[in-house]
């Protein structure tokens, strides 16, 4: 695995709280920056309430999720994209996000899957 | 083609667990091969050798050990996602000093940098999940 390295892109689709899978798709994301490879996220449907400002999980005894994402860019991880659609469906816009997205429509999010050689869907 | 399999759902619990097995078996029967199975979240599940489903339902555990029996397939079971499920090997075992061990033959528990060797050294991963 040293030497190979292959652009993974993982695509976080999950409400931050509720499962603990948006937390472990972020946890994927950690051990593949660790590894050095090449990595982008994309948030995609209900995945884009990860990056919502102002989160507050005191009241559910959970950590907070947008916490573990502002640690992102600490660890070399800073290409973020958004599902536009999805952001405007659950009326979000960029100024609700934590982070610095890129947002993309339908026909740009095919051309980034197909772009990358691996998908990581969780 | 050089597969790989992420396995997030409980067994029992979970349609996709079935089709990923169906999925594995496909692969196999094609020609293709299977690098790793990564098997994470409450896809640890599983690897519980203390499974005991009743006579009428698959043994799902009985039936990954079989595919990886016939195919040299590697079966990995997250170490962290594993021990809060309380899924662990007679090391961890030991090391936390528990009662007793759980893991089924077969499976190997180990970190998700298999997961990320799985991504790059197979030309496809796909996952299987809620």
């Amino acid at each position: 695995m040293n030497n190979i390295r292959k652009s993974i892109l993982i695509v976080c689709r999950k409400s931050p709280y509720g499962t603990s899978l948006a937390r472990e798709a972020i946890d994927i994301a950690l051990a593949a920056a660790a590894f050095d490879q090449p990595l982008s996220l994309l948030f995609a449907g209900d995945g884009v309430y990860q990056l919502k400002k102002e989160q507050n999980s005191e009241a559910i005894a959970s950590k907070n999720h947008g916490k573990v994402l502002t640690a992102l860019p600490l660890y070399g991880i800073d290409t973020l994209y958004v599902e536009d659609s999805a952001l405007r469906l659950r009326g979000l816009a960029t100024e609700d996000l934590l982070l610095p997205v890129q947002t993309l429509d339908g026909d740009s999010i095919k051309d980034l899957m197909a772009s990358h050689q691996i998908l990581i869907n969780v | 083609m050089n597969f790989s399999l992420l396995v997030l759902g409980a067994p029992y619990s979970d349609q996709s667990v079935s089709t990923a097995l169906r999925f594995a078996e496909a692969v196999t029967a094609t020609g293709n091969s299977i690098y790793r199975i990564f098997f994470f979240h409450d896809g640890v599940n599983n690897g519980n050798a203390l499974i005991t489903p009743p006579q009428d339902e698959n043994n799902i555990p009985a039936q990954w050990q079989q595919l990886a029996q016939h195919h040299g397939i590697d079966l990995v079971i997250c170490i962290a996602s594993a021990l809060k499920r309380g899924v662990l090997d007679n090391v961890e075992a030991d090391r936390y000093e528990q009662s007793g061990d759980n893991l089924a033959d077969g499976f190997n528990i180990s970190g998700l940098g298999q997961l990320i060797d799985a991504s790059v050294y197979s030309d496809r991963l796909v996952t299987f999940g809620p």
